[in-house]
């Protein structure tokens, strides 16, 4: 342990690591830039964003853009993002718990069978079945409502992914121990199996809360009337109308980003977590 | 009682116990399967079968493989496929080279950089397409946007240019706006699976005086492969499915020039309603992404 320390410390003053890492420092500001631009640019004035050159700095800020963007139910889209990921969160994480544990643990006829299933699933793109799934919200008359986004974010087969591979951890005797206390399935399920899923519950949710948030695409076929937009098509539907407005546009844009940016930092470490976990299945 | 109807009482015992099992498993399973054949094995059943069909506003009209013979013919959808390749060929060697790279600079440096740098390649995901798009829209424009001034600076460039309305440049920077979208899971997983490479290994090769490249290729490289196979294939999936930036940026103009399979099958679907016709090209879309999958696997497989 002594030797690999400072072996990794020589690594780190080597004239490579160096060149190295400047270098990694440049190419991090290409990465950083789009959203310090959006914040920058949603407190400068209507004459600040078209000066060339520009201003790097907002020198007169201003908060109009924002007063214009209140205008827009945009309370109510940020609302609206906030729900759909909250309540498709909470959801996968109790429908992927139940399932991934059964997967793992249990043995029973089907199971092999069922699983291939979920895997030939996955591999196939989400995209192909839009429109299918948009004649089934509309039959259930759930077209331009919240769920529309909801549902389908559940029966995506991901999360039960990661549930089986950590559930797969779990000791069999505790299980098997619970039992012989006298416990049912429900009670060793919420008792035992729940709090040793802990960080698979951390994972999956923080990775549902981004995609969910996220997905354009599944918002702009199933959302329509325009105080049950989202924030993401808030902000296209503003770039749609206002074309280029640009305060208006990025002011919306942080409204978007910032909030989901947030929670991104808070909880950074269940999101790797998760996604190196999902990768050791493939 | 004899050993025998012992026996098979504990044999109907097991039974009985077994069956209970399994009901208590399916129940468990109950609500993921619901949901699971709800939204995604029925309405993938759904698309396939009215992919037969003419299906619109107001027809629905059996039409047999009339809609795939259509697509043949179609020039929009053969120049979307054609694009949809470029940029699938285009951004996994990319992606992976770079990823690798910042993965090798950071997995050594100390937690707190490491999760820093991390967290910054996977700004632009996190951020969500649309927020990305429209600063990039900005940053884009002909008139009002930064990067004509900076290359004007630089003197790459003499008079303004029309990035996204010029098919020369447009995809390119739709190339250019993916890749940022793109790289932050890779990174995160070659952080994780650099962690793994045997340490001990890498200090007897760096002991038989072994240089830095030879150390990679041969000691860390090998144990890198599955995570590379997995990198190839999520960055060919995401990339055939790259929707939002045409969507946001372009509209598949000018002229169709950076149409791609998934943004062509929204605007036949959901701008001149062609359900039936759209449904067919989400099928071969679909057969595309297993093909390339299975490709993937079977030249990466054979490498080793």
């Amino acid at each position: 342990m002594q030797k690999s320390m400072t072996r990794e410390q020589r690594n780190m003053r080597s004239p490579y690591m160096i060149i190295m890492t400047v270098l990694l420092i440049l190419v991090s500001l290409f990465f950083i830039f789009p959203f310090y631009w959006i914040i920058t640019g949603s407190f400068k004035s209507t004459a600040e964003l078209n000066i060339i050159p520009p201003h790097w700095f907002p020198m007169e800020p201003t908060t109009m853009h924002y007063e214009r963007l209140f205008v827009e139910p945009s309370f109510q889209w940020l609302l609206n993002s906030f729900i759909m990921s909250l309540i498709s969160m909470i959801l996968v994480c109790i429908v992927a718990s139940m399932a991934g544990y059964v997967l793992a643990k249990k043995r029973f006829p089907g199971r092999v069978a069922i699983f291939s299933l979920l895997v030939a699933a996955m591999a196939l793109p989400r995209q192909a079945i839009l429109i299918p799934l948009v004649r089934i919200m509309n039959t259930l008359g759930l077209h331009d409502s919240l769920w529309a986004v909801i549902l389908p974010s559940i029966g995506w087969p991901f999360g039960l992914f990661l549930m089986k591979q950590f559930a797969e951890g779990i000791p069999g005797e505790m299980i098997e121990a619970a039992r012989i206390d006298g416990a049912g399935e429900v009670n060793t399920f919420l008792r035992i199996v729940m709090p040793m899923l802990k960080p698979a519950f951390g994972a999956l949710a923080i990775f549902t809360f981004i995609i969910v948030w996220n997905d354009y695409m599944m918002q702009l076929v199933m959302l329509a009337s325009r105080a049950k937009l989202s924030i993401a098509l808030g902000i296209a539907t503003l770039q749609a109308e206002f074309g280029t407005n640009y305060g208006l546009i990025m002011a919306g844009a942080t409204m978007g980003s910032v909030p989901i940016v947030l929670i991104f930092v808070l909880f950074q470490k269940y999101f790797t977590q998760g996604i190196a976990l999902g990768a050791v299945k493939g | 009682m004899s050993s025998i109807t012992y026996g098979k009482h504990l044999f109907a015992r097991s039974r009985k116990i077994q069956r209970q099992q399994t009901r208590v498993a399916y129940l468990f399973l109950l609500p993921a399967l619901l949901f699971f054949f709800g939204f995604v094995v029925f309405p993938m059943g759904m698309g396939i079968y009215t992919s037969f069909f003419n299906y619109t506003m107001r027809d629905f009209d059996f039409v047999g493989f009339a809609n795939y013979a259509e697509l043949f013919r179609d020039a929009t959808f053969g120049r979307s496929v054609v694009n949809t390749m470029i940029i699938a060929v285009a951004s996994v060697p990319l992606v992976m080279l770079f990823s690798l790279w910042v993965a090798t600079v950071i997995y050594q440096k100390p937690v707190m950089s490491r999760s820093f740098y991390r967290g910054v390649f996977y700004l632009p995901v996190v951020m969500g397409s649309v927020p990305v798009v429209v600063v990039w829209k900005w940053i884009f424009n002909r008139y009002y946007g930064i990067l004509n001034w900076v290359t004007q600076t630089l003197g790459i460039t003499q008079a303004n240019i029309n990035w996204l309305g010029d098919a020369r440049y447009a995809i390119w920077c739709i190339l250019a706006i993916l890749f940022t979208t793109s790289i932050g899971q890779p990174i995160v997983l070659y952080v994780a699976s650099l962690g793994n490479v045997d340490a001990s290994q890498i200090e007897a090769s760096e002991v038989d005086g072994a240089s830095k490249w030879q150390t990679f290729r041969h000691v860390k490289w090998p144990s890198l492969l599955p995570t590379t196979l997995y990198v190839a294939v999520i960055t060919t999936i995401n990339s055939f499915q790259c929707f939002a930036l045409i969507q946001l940026l372009t509209s598949g103009g000018p002229n169709g020039s950076t149409s791609t399979v998934m943004y062509y099958l929204y605007d036949t679907a959901f701008r001149i309603y062609r359900y039936g016709y759209a449904n067919a090209m989400g099928v071969v879309l679909a057969i595309i992404i297993a093909a390339f999958s299975a490709f993937q696997f079977r030249v990466m497989r054979t490498d080793d």
